[in-house]
């Protein structure tokens, strides 16, 4: 049961903090298909970082922070192309996005071949592999209980997100693009910079959820399969959390649970009597959202200036 | 598009141009991205390895090494042993016209079938059902595959005729499920009956079911066969042609072609014009999975590669491809078959290149730029649009507008 715990909440964290960033460009009025993309990236950058700093020698925790930093930061940049495809030249924001998946795994892949005489897209981090700063690091025990600082991460800027989104006038701003970004702009608030900040914020916050999909779950990463379609489970939860950052951490820790039973069904002794293949429970999360979605999306309320390039000249 | 009126037949002509010169002008730049990625592989390759090299060794090497397989695809000297290269390019540019079709056709609907990974997975393996377990000839199979295709092309149409669920989230999901249902069932905990456990593959047609193989040809090159004997391209390259066209007589020149790009272009005005356009969204979605699925069909029943259920972890590149297929073919049927042929040119040329400096995913990052630059490539259309008049023109969009809708 501790087991099922630690996955669902690991996998919780990873959900929350995709689809919130889902949620800021969204809200600001940019469709973010590319989460996926972005997590493979920021990803990428976090385990390259981690055997980097393995050589460096720096505290432990120190290590930890920047590893994240770096993730975050990554994904940002990478989330800048579709921002200035889709706010500065006003391209289709789904194809575009649907460009920075495809391309993300081919970068991840060279890049990953690269670091390992290319051989193969395989990065190993893991405390087997005598590395001193390793996945291990990431992850802390209370009781029985393996938690990891994702977690951690994650729960901080969730409170974050809703001060940030509903507190603060940059929040109001934000949601105020997505909504209407004529209205928006006839009061002075200059709309494509509050996209940008939106898609940037996504991007952070995607990179960061690479990671944490990534590092504390296995001990090595082959970037063949990029992050296997977690992104999209984000962009589900997102929905079903109705753009909102408490719905969503909802929302996020439903999903988890699906995710969770996959990687240890076989030692949960209902599940391994059933017999099952693998296959089974890694089919379930996008069933479950298949379900979810259908029953929900009649009177889902999405921001309602999403896809739409914000043209001044059209006002 | 909201302004487009009946336009003089010179100012189509000119459009058409500036559509292909605006995909060249995305190739162009997309092959330049390239180079300077080899570049800075080779360069950061050979100084890790502590060779000392000039400037234009390294520009040498790169070219002759990485970029020149590349530009030269199958043909690339060095691999084209009786044509081997050649078979190669034939070989997956069929099912990559069929995806690219697949994509084109939801686009005149206004739909982004993001799916086309999916039910080119399912399609595949009705096909290898019909091939490996019903011993069907292989224009069965190929039926099957589209069948298969269709089915899971119609789930997204239904979702988003009668649920308002979009259907790009949907097809993603979709995607996911088609690959591990897949798996599951040829792999079947090792008991499937396709399922060959010396392998880990599944049985080959030509030891089971040879009659599902799809007829070869070969090119008679100075009284030789060009091919060889042992691996032949199959006639799948002509039934993609074939359909192509057919895919463009039913857009261009039949009432439900209208429907459709009526539904593409404004749905409210189509259904006020009579147009039922639930029925066409799940028409066109599920022709277009049909397509996917056909796709699917012409590589697996041509016999030179079979299903692996236990590494199939990620979805099928000729599905995604198809994305890019299409939208360098600016969604026009015929444009698909040089869109896919020039896709799988530097697909083959990628894996020529010389692996220890360059991976073959390169060819990937080209392929995934040159997208990235099709998605605003109206920019390039409206300049090069401009070039030809110097008056501003309304100028027709390349994907029809989605932007409006604000369902799920």
């Amino acid at each position: 049961m501790w087991l099922l715990l630690k996955y669902t909440l690991l996998y919780a964290a990873v959900l929350m903090l995709v689809a919130m960033g889902g949620m800021f460009s969204e809200r600001s009025g940019v469709i973010n298909i590319a989460l996926e993309g972005i997590m493979v990236i920021g990803g990428l950058v976090g385990v390259v970082m981690i055997n980097i700093l393995n050589a460096a020698g720096t505290p432990i925790f120190l290590n930890i922070l920047l590893c994240m930093i770096a993730a975050g930061a990554a994904g940002m940049l990478y989330s800048s192309l579709l921002a200035f495809s889709s706010i500065n030249l006003k391209a289709d924001q789904t194809i575009g996005g649907t460009a920075l998946n495809l391309l993300a795994t081919a970068v991840a892949m060279v890049i990953a071949k690269r670091i390992n005489g290319n051989d193969s897209p395989k990065i190993t981090y893991s405390a087997n592999s005598n590395q001193l700063f390793n996945n291990s690091n990431f992850s802390f025990n209370i009781g029985p209980l393996t938690l990891n600082w994702f977690l951690v991460a994650t729960i901080l800027l969730l409170i974050a997100a809703w001060f940030v989104l509903y507190r603060s006038r940059f929040g109001m701003r934000l949601m105020a693009c997505g909504e209407h970004p004529q209205a928006a702009d006839s009061v002075g608030i200059n709309v494509y910079k509050m996209r940008w900040a939106g898609v940037l914020i996504s991007g952070v916050l995607g990179g960061l959820g690479g990671m944490a999909y990534i590092v504390p779950a296995v001990g090595d990463w082959n970037f063949e399969m990029g992050v296997a379609g977690m992104g999209f489970l984000a962009l589900a939860v997102m929905i079903f959390g109705q753009w909102k950052p408490l719905n969503i951490a909802g929302a996020a820790l439903f999903f988890a649970v699906f995710r969770a039973m996959a990687n240890i069904f076989d030692s949960i002794p209902f599940l391994a009597s059933l017999g099952w293949p693998k296959e089974i429970y890694n089919m379930m999360p996008f069933l479950a959202s298949m379900v979810v979605l259908a029953f929900t999306s009649k009177k889902s309320r999405a921001p309602k200036a999403e896809g739409i390039p914000y043209d001044k000249g059209s006002r | 598009m909201k302004k487009q009126k009946n336009a003089p037949r010179l100012g189509n002509l000119t459009g058409g141009v500036s559509s292909v010169l605006a995909s060249l002008v995305c190739i162009l730049v997309g092959l330049v991205v390239g180079f300077l990625v080899l570049l800075v592989l080779g360069g950061v390759t050979l100084a890790q390895e502590g060779t000392s090299f000039s400037l234009g060794e390294l520009l040498k090497t790169t070219w002759e090494q990485g970029f020149k397989p590349i530009l030269q695809g199958g043909f690339y000297a060095k691999a084209n042993t009786m044509g081997m290269g050649v078979r190669m390019e034939i070989l997956q540019a069929a099912p990559l016209v069929f995806t690219g079709l697949s994509v084109a056709f939801a686009f005149k609907t206004g739909l982004f079938n993001i799916g086309a990974a999916g039910q080119y997975t399912v399609g595949a393996f009705f096909a290898l059902f019909a091939a490996l377990v019903l011993k069907w000839p292989w224009y069965l199979c190929l039926l099957a595959a589209g069948v298969g295709g269709a089915i899971w092309g119609a789930i997204p149409g239904l979702f988003k005729a009668f649920l308002n669920v979009n259907e790009v989230i949907t097809s993603i999901m979709f995607n996911w499920v088609g690959l591990y249902a897949v798996n599951t069932l040829i792999y079947q905990q090792g008991a499937g009956p396709m399922f060959n456990a010396n392998t880990t593959k599944t049985y080959t047609l030509k030891e089971v079911s040879p009659q599902s193989l799809l007829p070869s040809f070969n090119v008679k090159v100075g009284g030789e066969d060009y091919f060889g004997k042992l691996f032949q391209p199959t006639i799948g390259i002509f039934i993609a042609i074939a359909v192509a066209v057919i895919i463009w007589i039913i857009i261009n020149k039949t009432t439900f072609g209208y429907e459709l790009k009526a539904c593409g272009h404004n749905k409210e005005a189509a259904r006020y014009a009579g147009i039922n356009e639930k029925k066409n969204i799940v028409l066109s979605m599920t022709i277009a999975g049909a397509l996917a699925g056909l796709g699917a069909g012409v590589f697996y029943l041509s016999g030179s590669k079979e299903w692996e259920p236990l590494v199939s972890t990620m979805l099928p590149a000729t599905g995604f491809n198809g994305i890019s297929v299409a939208l360098l073919a600016t969604s026009n049927p015929i444009g698909c078959i040089f869109s896919a042929i020039f896709i799988s040119h530097i697909t083959v040329g990628g894996g020529f290149m010389y692996a220890k400096l360059f991976p073959s995913e390169v060819a990937d990052i080209i392929s995934g730029v040159v997208i990235y630059l099709c998605a605003f490539s109206l920019l390039f259309k409206t300049g090069i649009l401009r070039l030809f008049k110097s008056r501003n023109k309304p100028v027709k969009a390349i994907v029809p507008d989605k932007g409006k809708e604000a369902d799920a």
